[in-house]
């Protein structure tokens, strides 16, 4: 078994990489990133890891280097952030397109302007379209399982797909957390060797990236989507499988003191485990508040929703981006859709909440809870409001 | 720029230390805007002596300030667009020179000055470098050349020198850099110049003679990374390495840009490098057009011609 051991989280995800026998990572150093990229290459020079390591000039030839290496057959990472995250958004449905099952770690940062580098959840979304399948995780140990478990879902032969693992920037990348580490021999035991589907090799020629124009594309389109949305069955598969080896189960939609409650909030990343506090808080004053966290955003788990959602009355969905002239945060109107034909559905309200790395405490998310329980008349159901914002 | 004599901004008088206060107002301090002060430079930077440079070519320029434009990237040097008391444009990484192309050709009549740094011109955005000078844009593209990517923590640039350390190269760097005066030089660039933040006399000249000469003017200045470069390295403070481009620097105007690459051996080539006379991308664009439309063709923004 692992040992307990405390690191810097994004040294720990580089660590976790580094078990998993990969052939070519490519990065572009971005901040909060750059810890992942500068571990990996100490891991590399250090002779840990047999990879090709390669620091290219610029995330978009990072993306289009490991695409190439992927192509190629080998087992590829890459790390970004923030501004990276958007040069590199060109190459990300040419990835999936082409069924590569590259492995990214983001560290979530907000996106300019104005300038900033703190943690947000704007350089992720805009990129919910471009066939990826997109984890999220909350603490060490999330970071360090799922980045290893992101391998076997992508190269899974019904899913060859791209998998983003989403880590927040600062507030996890750079917080010095226990947890427990995997040892070499278990993730050789539940990582296979990779084998490609397909490779650019002169003994039997393949086309990648072919041309299809107004008679083909549709179907393409199409079978994509069906791909991403059947990876759904095989995340969970993975997931079961790594909590049968190292006992720590993972599942799509996560809850906390969830069963019998009546107000709930959703949440994504980091944040989860303050707001799992502040529905302890509210739970001792006697109200029946729970917690969901959405660990996967695309494919997106509208069963698994549904079925935590349970008999709810009222659900805060968090955001940590807006859509500009939109309807909410996109994680709030991506709810509000997969619950749209529910006979029975709790009334949704959303918070924008921790832009640009802004803190939201316990007690503030109590705040919130306290804001929808006294909205008796549902006048803010179903509308969006930037928390904590100075007018 | 000296810390001490900042102090003496009117805004900060009452908070400060009166005993430790220098006398002179700093020369420059006109130039910069004192309500972002103190700036975020690591004591030994080189990146001030370059703006200390700039602000004084600018002062004795006799131009217009409302009339000179810095456009920046991101990185340590690109925040000198934020600190110069100046219209300034602080951009994307890489994006510097397509930011200052399109401010350029909207208003012809402004002095555009691109400052950012080595990896932001020659790494994520090497390929707006090569176009600009092929058109010969009217700007002057100022890089600090530091060796690396200073503002992410110290790794491996197109600039890094052989065997040098860098974080993302734990063992030494195995990749050729890129030679920046004769990349400038086979782009098409029409003013070409290498200083040291020891030549400041001679950094000062260079900026006027890029801010006058017409069409794309590119000065490198190799500059000190103390905190990155230099101690990753053990080369030394700030101020060894400046004392290192005084004794290792010879001057060898025109030479051969093919010859200035910086190794670990040979001798820093400073001086200016290129100076050529050639139509800017808005002079061949009026000449173009005139020729093929004659009157009916109103030329905008050359060398000859009022907006
Ligand atoms: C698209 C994108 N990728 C990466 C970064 C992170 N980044 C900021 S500055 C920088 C490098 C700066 O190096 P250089 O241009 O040499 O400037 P210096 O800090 O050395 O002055 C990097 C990689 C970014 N801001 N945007
Ligand atoms: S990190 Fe290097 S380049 Fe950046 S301010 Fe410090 S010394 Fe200057
Ligand atoms: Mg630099």
């Amino acid at each position: 078994m692992g040992k307990r051991i405390g690191m810097e989280v994004a040294v720990a995800v580089a660590e976790a990489v580094g078990l998993c026998n990969i052939d070519m990572a490519a990065v572009y150093p971005i901040t909060p990133q750059s810890h992942i990229a500068e571990h990996l290459s100490d891991l590399v020079a250090d002779g840990h890891i047999d990879c090709e390591f390669v620091t290219v000039e610029s995330e978009h030839s990072a993306m289009s280097a490991v695409i190439g290496a992927s192509g190629a057959g080998a087992r590829s990472y890459t790390a970004t952030s923030s501004q990276g995250l958007m040069l590199m958004h060109e190459l990300l449905p040419i990835a999936s397109a082409m069924r590569l099952p590259i492995v990214m770690g983001i560290a979530n940062r907000a996106v300019s302007g104005p300038l900033n580098i703190l943690n947000d959840h704007s350089d992720i979304m805009p990129q919910r379209d471009a066939g990826w399948i997109a984890l999220f995780v909350e603490n060490a140990q999330e970071a360090v399982d799922l980045s290893i478990a992101a391998f076997k879902i992508a190269e899974h032969k019904d899913v060859m797909l791209p998998v983003s693992v989403n880590i927040d920037g600062f507030q996890l990348t750079h917080m010095v957390e226990p947890f427990e580490m995997p040892t070499q021999e278990e993730v050789n035991e539940f990582l296979p060797p990779f084998v490609p589907h397909a490779t650019l090799h002169p003994s039997k020629p393949v086309t990648m990236g072919a041309f299809a124009m107004s008679d083909y594309f549709t179907e393409i389109m199409k079978a994509k989507d069906e791909a991403v949305k059947a990876s759904k069955k095989v995340i969970q598969q993975v997931f079961d499988e790594w909590g049968e080896k190292f006992g720590r189960p993972y599942k799509l939609v996560e809850t906390y003191k969830a069963d019998d409650a009546d107000v709930m909030m959703l949440t994504m990343g980091s944040m989860g485990e303050t707001a799992q506090m502040a529905i302890d808080e509210l739970r001792a004053k006697g109200v029946k508040a729970g917690l969901v966290k959405l660990r996967l955003w695309r494919p997106f788990p509208f069963e698994e929703l549904k079925a935590v959602i349970g008999n709810a009355k009222k659900l805060i969905v968090t955001d940590r981006a807006c859509s500009f002239g939109g309807p909410g945060g996109p994680v709030f109107s991506e709810i509000k859709s997969a619950l749209y034909a529910e006979a029975r559905r709790p009334l949704i309200y959303n918070y924008i909440i921790g832009l640009g790395g802004r803190d939201v405490q316990v007690k503030e998310f109590v705040g919130m809870f306290e804001n929808v329980l006294a909205d008796t008349a549902n006048k803010a159901a179903d509308t969006y409001e930037f928390w904590g914002v100075r007018e | 720029m000296n810390p001490t004599e900042i102090m003496v901004s009117d805004a900060d008088e009452k908070d400060v230390d009166t005993s430790r206060v220098a006398p002179i107002e700093n020369p420059v301090l006109s130039m910069l805007r004192q309500d972002r002060l103190p700036h975020i430079w690591c004591p030994g930077c080189g990146i001030g002596t370059v703006v200390n440079c700039f602000s004084r070519a600018l002062m004795s320029s006799g131009h217009d300030m409302n009339n000179v434009a810095v456009v920046s990237g991101i990185g340590c040097t690109g925040r000198v667009a934020g600190y110069m008391n100046l219209d300034s444009f602080h951009t994307t990484h890489g994006r510097s020179i397509p930011f200052a192309t399109g401010l350029r050709l909207a208003n012809p009549g402004l002095k555009v000055v691109v400052f950012s740094g080595d990896g932001d011109l020659f790494a994520i955005g090497g390929n707006h470098f090569l176009h600009a000078a092929r058109r010969n844009l009217d700007m002057l593209i100022v890089c600090v050349n530091n060796f690396t990517y200073g503002m992410t923590g110290g790794q491996v640039a197109p600039t890094t020198p052989l065997k040098s350390t860098q974080s993302t190269m734990p063992f030494g760097n195995f990749e050729p850099p890129m030679n920046l005066p004769f990349v400038a030089d086979a782009a098409g660039a029409s003013y070409v110049a290498r200083w040291t933040v020891f030549h400041i006399r001679q950094l000062v000249r260079a900026m006027k003679e890029g801010m006058e000469h017409k069409g794309f003017s590119f000065i490198e200045i190799m500059s000190p990374c103390p905190t990155l470069y230099l101690r990753r390295n053990k080369l030394g403070d700030g101020v060894d390495q400046v004392r290192y481009f005084k004794e290792h620097s010879v001057l060898k105007n025109g030479a051969n840009t093919q010859d200035v690459a910086i190794t670990a051996t040979d001798p820093i080539v400073v001086g200016t490098f290129v100076e050529r006379e050639r139509p800017t991308w808005l002079d061949s664009r009026n000449a173009q057009l005139t020729a093929t439309l004659g009157d009916r063709f109103v030329p905008y923004g050359g060398q000859n011609v009022q907006k």
